[in-house]
């Protein structure tokens, strides 16, 4: 899909009426199409190519890639960092930002550098807690949590104001993204806590790994009685597992993924698992794609990016549109010729 | 002490109403707290409130209580300090993402809400925490935020 407005890389789309950014994720959201995102790991390097190397996998079938803000509380490149590349040549980078290493006064700072390299989409999270990761020894900030984030950038957005008051000559126009768990207890809670988010001013969601469809759909049947899915979009989370050793061992050792038993059985069963835990990844997406107030998949293929080109495809969602990437409208125009 | 944060929050309920009625008690003491000088109050009623709030709720003294929108559980006990809910970590028996021992700080703050009157207080998003005011007395600061409104009630009537 060439939108007929498509900028030179690097620069915005205009701001259509009722948009909050000239980003293309909001874009392809607020047109009902199936939006597809993916979670971009981080080098641990300083060499730019391993990042572009990383985006380039993706081309062609999302609509956005997650830079991760030190995920898992393990150190690598900066998602900032990343996304100074990313924009660079047009990329449309979902700035992930944890609350767990940067107080209120390096946040703020970030989301205007940000917004000004041209990052047009922001993912508050709380993160993850230092313990789990490569420095337990770090000292654990947590000053906002990614409720008071997200109104501290709502408000930095639409009153020009720091959450000092001081006012901010050109506000960061950026669209508020936030995580969610329906699978990790207390389930009642889950959906309030939603709707807390999109009170402090969530308009996207993305969540955790979703493999228990039952739950999921009782979370987005709540939800929608408490009115919250006409005012955000949902992508729920899903990924390919490697084996159902890989598997397990996500399931006992990463809290807040919740695997059934029936997964496991199904991936322990296969001839090929590798292959299997992609046909399950497929098979959720298409089951994803039919519950009510699901507008996308975030796709979180760790160590298996590769693979989430073909899954995407062999799901059909995005049903022959081609989101963008550098050098796009050139080859399809040869594509044409 | 872990066990008795643990007690309080199955007894939410009470101490809602133990608070309900200990607040307007405090209010009703504004003279002497104005006679006396809030400043010069502080230093006692800060050791007071942290000895109360220590035992039963294993109180950081953040300085900006929200016990009664958070269940009677202390969400600065929280690893994460969230203020505003459970992280996504919480493991399936309920227990922490980073002390696997222990329960989540908000699982039980949804329990404990759900057995107050006013417990859709957790509905509400709260604001940021005011390091400033770190271990100050909360109690004080309501008070005279309720002191000052009724004053300036009775002014304008």
């Amino acid at each position: 899909m060439i939108f007929p407005d498509e900028p030179n890389p690097g620069e915005m789309l205009p701001i259509l009426p009722g948009h909050t950014t000239g980003g293309r994720l909001e874009r392809v959201l607020r047109a009902g199409h199936f939006a597809v995102t993916s979670e971009l790991a981080p080098p641990d390097s300083a060499n730019p190519e391993d990042v572009y190397a990383r985006a380039r996998v993706f081309d062609g079938y999302v609509d956005g890639m997650n830079a991760t803000d030190g995920s898992g509380a393990n150190c690598h490149m900066s998602s900032v960092g990343m996304c100074a590349l990313l924009t660079r040549i047009g990329y449309a980078p979902v700035m992930q930002v944890s609350c767990r290493d940067k107080n209120r006064i390096a946040i703020q700072g970030d989301v205007l550098g940000g917004a000004a390299m041209g990052v047009t989409n922001i993912l508050c999270l709380s993160g993850d807690g230092v313990q789990s990761g490569d420095h337990p020894e770090a000292k654990p900030v947590f000053d906002l949590d990614s409720m008071s984030l997200l109104e501290t950038i709502r408000t930095m957005r639409d009153k020009s104001e720091f959450l000092s008051g001081r006012k901010i000559t050109d506000p960061p126009k950026v669209f508020l993204g936030a995580a969610a768990n329906p699978f990790a207890p207390p389930y009642d809670f889950r959906p309030h806590r939603m709707a807390k988010k999109i009170a402090a001013g969530a308009q996207f969601i993305q969540t955790q790994y979703c493999f228990d469809i039952p739950r999921f759909k009782e979370f987005m049947a709540r939800s929608r009685d408490l009115g919250l899915l006409e005012k955000v979009f949902v992508l729920p989370g899903v990924g390919p597992m490697a084996s159902a050793r890989t598997a397990t061992w996500i399931r006992n050792n990463v809290p807040g993924i919740h695997i059934p038993d029936a997964v496991i059985k199904r991936l322990a069963g296969a001839q090929d698992q590798k292959k299997e835990g992609q046909q399950i990844c497929i098979d959720l997406i298409q089951e994803l794609r039919e519950i009510e107030g699901v507008s996308g998949v975030h796709v979180m293929a760790y160590r298996q990016e590769e693979s989430v080109a073909e899954i995407i495809d062999r799901s059909g969602v995005l049903e022959g549109r081609v989101p963008w990437y550098p050098g796009r409208d050139q080859e399809l125009q040869k594509e044409r010729a | 002490m872990y066990s008795v944060r643990l007690w309080t929050v199955r007894h939410a309920r009470f101490f809602e109403r133990v608070y309900n009625m200990f607040e307007p008690v405090l209010v009703k003491l504004h003279p002497i707290w104005s006679k006396l000088g809030y400043d010069r109050a502080e230093k006692p009623m800060s050791k007071i409130e942290q000895a109360c709030k220590g035992l039963l709720f294993d109180c950081k003294m953040c300085g900006q209580c929200a016990l009664s929108s958070t269940g009677m559980s202390c969400s600065m006990n929280c690893p994460k300090n969230l203020r505003n809910g459970p992280c996504g970590g919480v493991r399936l028996n309920g227990n922490c993402e980073v002390y696997a021992e222990k329960r989540c700080v908000w699982v039980e703050a949804w329990d404990g809400s759900r057995k107050m009157k006013n417990g859709d207080r957790i509905f509400a998003v709260q604001k940021p925490v005011n390091f400033s005011q770190q271990g100050s007395s909360s109690w004080l600061r309501v008070v005279r935020q309720i002191a000052q409104r009724e004053e300036q009630a009775e002014e304008r009537s």
